[in-house]
């Protein structure tokens, strides 16, 4: 294929150990992954319990997996689209916004209405509605080429205030006999997910993977930025709308799977970033799914059956994440 | 300004009629006594405790922005409340049973030492990165907020959170506001003292050339914002983006000459405020909005427009 002999010729002579090492590494973490997986179906079962314990974990470990694959893969799309690798959709606050829209239906549509609706045909519907929204959106926000990054990362986390306000706003405005119907839930909760939507969340994410993995040339050219995009034959804006839609439906998914996790994409893939420096897309792709999985599995079965900290993984994510993104701005300031 | 002051008058006026429980004033000066109870014991603590939240927080707001000589941050969201409010969680937790002034103290310790780390870190930044600051406060404010809540969560204290995290006067009745009437002091300090917080805006070289005691000032300053935020947080509960939109207000109609911004930010803070109020109570009546999430749809509707705005004028 004529893109694999540019790669290679794009690569230096000893381009080979690199690529080994990388390949190493990514190895590692699958089978860190396994373990994880491994620990957290079987850590602190009492013994004749298997029966009930297994099939009540695995649902929920596949629930954690789509939601780190999810959250993983959102935010390197969104890094790739934006050329940053500071903002990311759940600091933007986009699953304010899922919440938000889910909020407003109650409020528009009634909470009866909204009960009465098969769960996974609003979940689809939803969906949907958000994935325009959000693209709608970042392009809006993201056709400007010439805007500074700290007031893009800016707006961002004030677009994220303002609809995490919007969305207590209306649910306060909802009937509180409704407002049971919306959980607006502060942050999230891994340890008990909506199992209900478990189906329909694993064909969606089964459906991205593969039209990712073909697209994947594509967002390394789509990094390059606009113009040498364009320049290379990119079909710019139909990746552009293919990249903000994606994330639209896999914010969608986290979001209503655990609740809004804002800083955990942040960490996963910049861990990626220094697992893998200067990788493509693909391989720093499955690395960022791989580290989720790790810390997402691994930290829950930690923490609930080691440590005894029911609940507060997502807060403790949260505040890493948060020291990352401040050292981030520090050492891009300095820069 | 007379303008100013005679929308708080009538504003105040309204804040006092509109509630749940039926009250008229015919009625308190027939000598009815549930009447007047309701009046002396709900809505004037209530109105009072508004306008002196509103004035001192716009105050603060306009403080902090000299100190940190950026238009763009604010004490509610660069992590002074925040440590206000993990001060108060220490304080409730280790000491339950001191007087709420001591709390109250212990959170203004806090909120200092927020502040202190807060006015480090803007030292490593480069000055030519206006929109650095406040991203670096709103980043400190979530890692603060997380550690409490991963304190609060840790020792059953998550509703003592949502107390300070979202902004109320719901709960305001005479007897649990009168601290705040040490923010109304406060403010006056900052009055007092406007003309050498307009020299610190104009930065350390100016202020020490025109014979200011520069460290003294700024620790001045320092302590007033942070034991007004630390005092409305304890109680009412964070007030967020009235520090930051009021002074943008009022700078774009009187400048930055503080001796002449005090008195309008004081009314325009107060005067936002019982607007917000007036309209949660009104909103969605018997029910309340309460007013922090009012602010926060307003507040950041209108920093997006300040933020996005400054683009297109192109200047910086």
């Amino acid at each position: 294929m004529p893109s694999d002999r540019f790669a290679q010729m794009a690569l230096p002579q000893t381009g080979q150990a690199p690529l080994d090492r990388a390949r190493a590494r990514v190895l590692i973490l699958g089978a860190l992954s396994l373990v994880a997986l491994g620990l957290f179906l079987t850590l602190g079962v009492p013994g004749g319990a298997w029966g009930f314990a297994l099939p009540f974990r695995a649902g929920k470990l596949v629930a954690l997996v789509l939601v780190a694959y999810a959250i993983a893969t959102s935010t390197q799309l969104f890094h790739a689209a934006t050329r940053n690798q500071i903002l990311t959709p759940a600091i933007m606050g986009f699953d304010a916004l899922y919440l938000m829209l889910q909020a407003g239906s109650v409020f528009f549509i009634g909470a009866m209405a909204t009960q009465d609706l098969d769960p996974i045909l609003k979940f689809s519907l939803e969906v949907i509605v958000m994935m325009v929204f959000s693209t709608g959106l970042f392009l809006w926000l993201f056709s400007t080429q010439a805007r500074d990054l700290y007031l893009l990362v800016l707006v961002g986390i004030i677009f994220g205030t303002l609809f995490r306000s919007l969305s207590s706003f209306i649910s306060r405005m909802i009937d509180p006999n409704d407002f049971v119907v919306v959980q607006g839930a502060t942050f999230a909760q891994f340890n008990t997910v909506n199992i209900d939507l478990l189906w329909i969340s694993l064909v969606l994410c089964a459906f991205t993977v593969p039209v990712l993995w073909l697209l994947r040339h594509q967002f390394d050219v789509l990094a390059l930025g606009r113009d040498t995009a364009i320049n290379l034959g990119l079909p710019y804006r139909r990746v552009m709308l293919i990249t903000f839609a994606t994330v639209g439906l896999l914010v969608s998914v986290s979001t209503a799977l655990v609740g809004p996790v804002t800083f955990f994409g942040l960490l996963v893939t910049h861990l990626a970033y220094r697992l893998l420096p200067g990788a493509r897309f693909g391989p720093t792709w499955i690395a960022a799914s791989l580290v989720a999985v790790i810390t997402l599995v691994g930290g829950q079965a930690v923490f609930e059956h080691v440590l005894g900290f029911k609940g507060t993984l997502s807060v403790v994510i949260d505040l890493l994440g948060g020291l990352v993104f401040l050292t981030l701005l520090l050492k891009g300031a300095q820069r | 300004m007379g303008l100013a002051l005679t929308s708080i008058l009538v504003m105040a006026l309204l804040s006092l009629t509109i509630g749940v429980a039926d009250m008229s004033f015919g009625a308190v000066l027939q000598g009815q006594v549930d009447d007047a109870l309701i009046l002396l014991a709900s809505r004037v603590p209530r109105t009072m405790a508004l306008i002196l939240t509103g004035a001192s927080m716009a105050i603060a707001g306009l403080i902090f922005q000299m100190l940190t000589r950026n238009k763009f941050v604010e004490p509610a969201t660069a992590g002074t409340a925040e440590s206000a409010g993990l001060g108060l969680l220490v304080a409730v937790f280790f000491l339950p049973t001191v007087p709420m002034l001591a709390k109250m103290l212990l959170a203004s310790g806090f909120a200092i030492a927020g502040t202190v780390l807060f006015l480090r870190l803007l030292d490593r930044l480069p000055r030519h990165q206006p929109l650095l600051v406040p991203l670096v406060g709103l980043m400190l404010g979530g890692v603060i907020g997380a550690v409490a809540t991963f304190f609060a969560y840790q020792t059953d204290l998550l509703q003592y959170l949502g107390i300070w995290t979202t902004g109320e006067f719901s709960g305001v009745l005479r007897g649990r506001y009168e601290l705040l009437w040490i923010t109304g002091g406060l403010a006056l300090i900052g009055y007092l003292y406007a003309d050498r917080f307009s020299i610190i805006g104009m930065g350390s070289d100016v202020a020490i050339t025109l014979g200011l005691n520069h460290r003294g000032v700024m620790w001045l300053g320092l302590l007033v914002v942070s034991v007004i935020t630390a005092v409305v947080v304890v109680t009412v509960g964070s007030i967020p983006f009235l520090g930051l939109i009021v002074p943008n207000i009022v700078s774009r109609m009187v400048g930055d000459n503080l001796r002449a911004a005090v008195p309008w930010a004081a009314s325009l803070g107060a005067g936002l405020l019982l607007f917000c109020d007036i309209l949660g109570r009104v909103l969605r009546a018997p029910y309340e909005v309460p007013i922090g999430t009012i602010l926060g749809v307003l507040g950041s509707a209108v920093f997006l427009m300040l933020l996005l705005g400054r683009q297109s004028h192109a200047v910086r």
